[in-house]
């Protein structure tokens, strides 16, 4: 049953609250968004102004971005992973598509991106603003797809049967059975991937490409601009500012959300403990939101009967044909030809246009990244795990921390770095060791985050019974807590090492005022090949990291995972 | 009255096994109707393809040859004639009970106002009045099944299928609930002109159908059927259910005598041996599983007992009991005559055993009366270091068996192996190893060539 706002009345304290918040939320939108259509011309770049009292302009600007962009994640999510999942033919092309780029380091392309759109939208600043929207977008994406299309995949048998027993058009389907079954992992993946998305969005609203400075109004350009004018001041509040609008987010949109996805949890059974949102429970003892869907309700009826009657069910009882499999084999066939000749065609272009040396070379140097993130994960495991142990087993200390860990998990490091990199300079630390430091900003919450799961999965009879046993020390840890949480601990390397490689496109070339430190690995070659505009260097160098990040996720991570699964799982 | 709403004309189900290795038929020319005002029982194990038949009919699968009519038209799609109770309800946990309900009629394009009359129509049916708005989680497994059952009488079908409906369901809300569906079909304005129920409960098929068809397995066909002529409602208390329910158990746990009419016993037939010792299907039950039912049979005393009576006296499904009875059978401890088991003199030994003299019995006899585990045996002491990939064997099932089915033998057949101390599996390497004294002091007493 709905609490009533306000006894008798009609309107209670909540609907003020709601009609208040709706309005303030519309009127900031309008304001903010109507700067993304202010002209430019590549020689007059906005101008950031430090002045600390424009930054809440600046972070509602970049706020937009990514809830723009978070729109189109889930379109492209609900659209890309219904196809996947629902045609086989589709899903032998599409699922491989998303694994690769998946792989492909998101800032390695955005020069791509950055020259497409501001050819596209020529003389707006639209251009750049969708090129920030669109780096923001493939950060988010191929998590997101990947959640809805397993989800899709893991319908109950019954409840397939039944839907098409009982005659559900396409559309009904996906709405009263797909789509809520997949909710709770999207939501889910949703607010991660967002909270990955402020490091990519920081990353590409100030950015060199073909030798222009672009800039957007936005945080990520405000501590861009700070840093070239060595401003501290200016990037405290910057900071500030960021972690105030990473809290606002989450309460007022991510909680409501999780609370609100709660009820499509498939489990027949009331759960043990709901999450809750003080956003979510005023406005759901508002009226108007009911009254707005009592109005809305007959709307809504007669679109559904139009889209259900457009997709008249489907019945794919037909039995298989001996020209059905002929088709598989011709539509296979052309899958693998076109691969060959793409596949052809970029060797020929980077062949000819830098020669094998090059490949060589950068080859070298993506070893020298991949050692960097190696020493990096090994780090981090062993700083991280016991302490994410220590909070997992602490009940108590697991719930106060686990915000503390998701709010670090999601502020950019990228924030951090201008201070990182004053340091390096007054203490002298070499670049090449220190962008280990600053990959590890960013990709080592990944690994206590999972520690921490790893840790509270662990029965707590085991634990008593190590105690009973004595079982202490390290023998504890190799018996019982290793085993516990290696599943785990693999799952936050992966994530963790995706992280630091396209954390090192940012991290190994870092400035303060005029000083540049430049390390030597595939980060800075990609950096300094998009600065220079130097496509076939591009390319090569994106095309070099996406083949480490795949050859390390089919030869260790993915074999490393499995065994997880057979040998410790119960 | 007796026109046939539902048709199957030599049905056959064949699914390809994994890596083009042939084909495994689920179903062998099946061929039944479905009448008008009859509740028709599909009475099997699991294995005999009732549930695929079920699904056949439905038109979720098609068959792969053979036809199914229903009201006289081929069936090529979703049958619209028919509406289905799930096993595990299927039910929208984000729906109400209302919609739930609803969506059946809402899939058919049924305007909002006369959708709702019809669907709270068939909630109030099933006594639900005042659930309406409930979700499914705050309801029992009991409640759950009703509107289950509700949804499929909102669309008032020609033929209800129920799809082992009870059995998800603890003992007291089964027999409640399917009281309650007697109730109303005898009552006589059933939502559906007939039913077709699948179910493994001997008495529950009794109890609720006109006319119960056997399945058998391996594949799955039909092996006879049995008219429960009776008036309804059909009293447990009369002495002609007690032998119908009786001759019924008599023909499910013997699975090669061929059905005759009611009254008359069956005979047992020979049962031809099958080419491999892969073939034989074992019955997926544990040896503690074997153990504890003979130990319990052996304290009652008494010479035999009535296989009906012990369903409920250990309190198991009669499924669970058919399968342990099944490998008691098979491994010589216990004889089926007339719905009787009666323990042999091995199977007394068995029951009063301690633990290693158990495994030594059970090892002798696993031997001597499944040749699988001889088969099994031999081609580990035919190897030099006594191991043997777990994928020949798994190979040798999967001619016989679906992938999944291949791999729960290979998994009961390890389980027996192990208790029996015949062989170890490594699961890591993912081989079968000779146990280091297996076969040293157990005779052998089977002589392959007699076999």
């Amino acid at each position: 049953m709905r609490r009533g706002g306000g006894g008798s009345l009609p309107f209670g304290l909540p609907d003020v609250a709601v009609t208040l918040g709706v309005l303030t939320l519309l009127a900031v939108i309008a304001k903010v968004g109507a700067g993304a259509f202010v002209p430019f011309t590549a020689k007059i770049v906005p101008h950031v102004d430090l002045d600390p009292r424009n930054l809440p302009y600046y972070a509602a600007r970049s706020t937009l971005r990514m809830f723009v962009a978070l729109v189109w994640s889930t379109l492209f999510t609900l659209v890309y992973g219904y196809f996947a999942a629902r045609s086989k033919r589709a899903e032998r092309v599409l699922i491989p598509l998303l694994d690769i780029l998946q792989s492909v380091p998101v800032l390695g392309y955005l020069s791509v991106i950055i020259t497409a759109f501001i050819a596209l939208f020529r003389g707006s600043l639209l251009g750049l603003e969708f090129a920030a929207i669109f780096a923001i977008f493939t950060s988010q994406a191929w998590n997101m797809t990947f959640s809805f299309y397993q989800s899709l995949k893991s319908v109950p048998y019954e409840l397939q049967e039944a839907a098409t027993l009982y005659r559900l058009s396409g559309w009904q389907r996906f709405v009263a059975l797909d789509v809520p079954f997949a909710t709770i992992g999207l939501v889910w993946n949703a607010m991660i991937s967002f909270g990955g998305g402020w490091f990519f969005l920081a990353a590409s609203e100030a950015i060199t490409v073909l030798n222009h400075n672009y800039t957007l109004p936005g945080v990520g350009s405000y501590v861009a601009a700070a840093v070239a004018a060595q401003d501290i001041r200016a990037l405290g509040w910057a900071i500030v500012t960021i972690a105030v609008v990473i809290v606002l987010v989450d309460q007022f949109f991510w909680r409501p959300v999780v609370a609100w996805a709660d009820r499509f949890r498939f489990e027949q059974n009331a759960a043990a403990e709901a999450p809750r949102s003080w956003v979510f429970d005023v406005i759901r003892a508002a009226n108007i939101p009911v009254l707005v869907g009592r109005v809305w309700a007959p709307v809504a009826e007669s679109i559904g009967r139009l889209l259900a009657a457009a997709t008249e069910a489907r019945f794919a009882t037909r039995r298989q044909t001996a020209e059905g499999a002929r088709g598989e084999r011709l539509f296979n066939a052309a899958v693998i030809v076109v691969v060959i000749a793409l596949s052809v065609v970029a060797l020929r272009f980077i062949l000819t246009t830098v020669g094998f040396e090059e490949i060589f070379k950068v080859f070298g140097l993506g070893l020298a990244t991949m050692a960097r993130v190696v020493v990096l994960v090994a780090f981090a495991t062993i700083v991280w795990t016991p302490i994410g142990v220590a909070i997992g087993f602490n009940p108590r200390l697991a719930s106060a921390l686990q915000p503390v860990v998701q709010f670090l998990s999601s502020f950019p490091a990228n924030f951090i770095f201008p201070f990182a990199t004053l340091a390096f300079i007054r203490l002298g630390v070499p670049i090449n060791l220190g962008a280990i430091l600053l990959m590890a900003l960013g990709a080592q919450w990944y690994i206590l985050f999972n520690a921490i799961a790893g840790a509270q999965s662990i029965p707590t009879d085991l634990r008593e019974m190590c105690d009973d046993c004595d079982l202490r020390g390290w023998r504890r840890w190799r018996r019982l807590i290793v085993p516990g949480i290696f599943a785990s601990l693999v799952t936050g390397a992966i994530t963790a090492s995706g992280g630091a490689w396209n954390a090192s496109i940012v991290s190994e070339v870092v400035s303060w005022g005029s000083t540049t430190l430049t390390a030597t690995g595939l980060g800075t070659y990609i950096t300094e090949a998009t600065t220079g505009g130097d496509w076939p260097r591009i390319i090569l160098g994106v095309s070099m990291m996406s083949v480490f990040v795949v050859a390390a996720n089919r030869t260790i991570w993915r074999p490393l995972y499995g065994y997880a699964q057979k040998r410790f799982t119960q | 009255m007796n026109d046939e709403l539902i048709r199957c004309e030599h049905v056959y189900k064949r699914f390809p096994l994994p890596g083009g290795k042939g084909e495994f038929t689920a179903l062998s020319d099946v061929s039944l109707s479905v009448r008008s005002g009859e509740v028709l029982a599909l009475l099997g194990r699991s294995g005999s393809g009732k549930s695929t038949l079920l699904r056949i009919m439905a038109g979720l699968i098609p068959p792969s040859s053979g036809d199914v009519l229903s009201g006289g038209e081929p069936v090529t799609s979703a049958n619209p004639d028919v509406a289905m109770v799930f096993q595990t309800f299927a039910l929208l946990p984000w729906l109400t009970v209302l919609e739930n309900v609803e969506l059946g009629l809402e899939a058919r394009g049924i305007r909002r106002t006369n959708r709702v009359r019809r669907a709270l129509n068939a909630v109030d049916l099933v006594g639900l009045d005042g659930f309406e708005g409930a979700y499914p989680r705050e309801l029992s497994g009991g409640m759950k099944q009703r509107v289950g059952c509700a949804r499929a009488f909102a669309i008032e079908p020609k033929v209800l299928f129920m799809d082992e409906p009870f059995s998800a369901l603890d003992v007291l809300t089964a027999e409640n609930l399917r009281s309650e569906i007697d109730q109303l079909w005898n009552a006589g304005n059933f939502p559906s002109k007939s039913i077709l129920l699948v179910t493994h409960n001997i008495e529950e098929a009794v109890f609720l159908a006109d006319r119960v068809i056997i399945m058998g397995s391996n594949p799955g066909h039909l092996r006879g059927e049995v008219e429960v002529e009776l008036s309804r409602p059909h009293n447990r208390l009369d002495a002609r259910f007690a032998e119908i329910v009786d001759h019924l158990y008599t023909i499910m746990t013997n699975p090669d005598v061929t059905i005759a009419a009611t009254g008359a016993m069956p005979a047992v037939l020979g049962a031809a041996p099958h080419a491999s010792p892969f073939a034989q299907p074992l019955p997926h039950v544990r040896p503690g599983g074997i153990s504890g039912m003979l130990q319990l049979l052996a304290e009652h005393g008494e010479q035999t007992e009535d296989v009906a009576h012990l369903s409920d006296r250990l309190s198991i499904t009669a499924d669970d009991l058919l399968a342990l009875l099944e490998a008691a059978v098979s491994l010589k401890f216990a004889e089926i005559t007339d719905g009787d088991v009666t323990l042999t003199t091995t199977g007394r030994a068995f029951a009063a055993s301690s633990i290693q003299s158990g495994k030594e019995i059970f090892r002798k006899q696993l031997l001597e009366c499944v040749r699988l585990f001889d088969s099994i045996v031999r081609t580990l002491e035919g190897k030099k270091d006594g191991t043997m990939g777990v994928d020949f064997f798994l190979d040798l099932w999967d001619e016989y068996f679906p992938a999944a089915e291949a791999q729960r033998q290979f998994e009961t057949a390890v389980d027996w192996g192990r208790f029996a101390e015949l062989f170890e599996y490594d699961s890591l390497e993912g081989v079968l190893r000779l146990h280091e004294s297996a076969t040293d002091e157990t005779p052998r007493a089977l002589d392959p060539a007699s076999a």
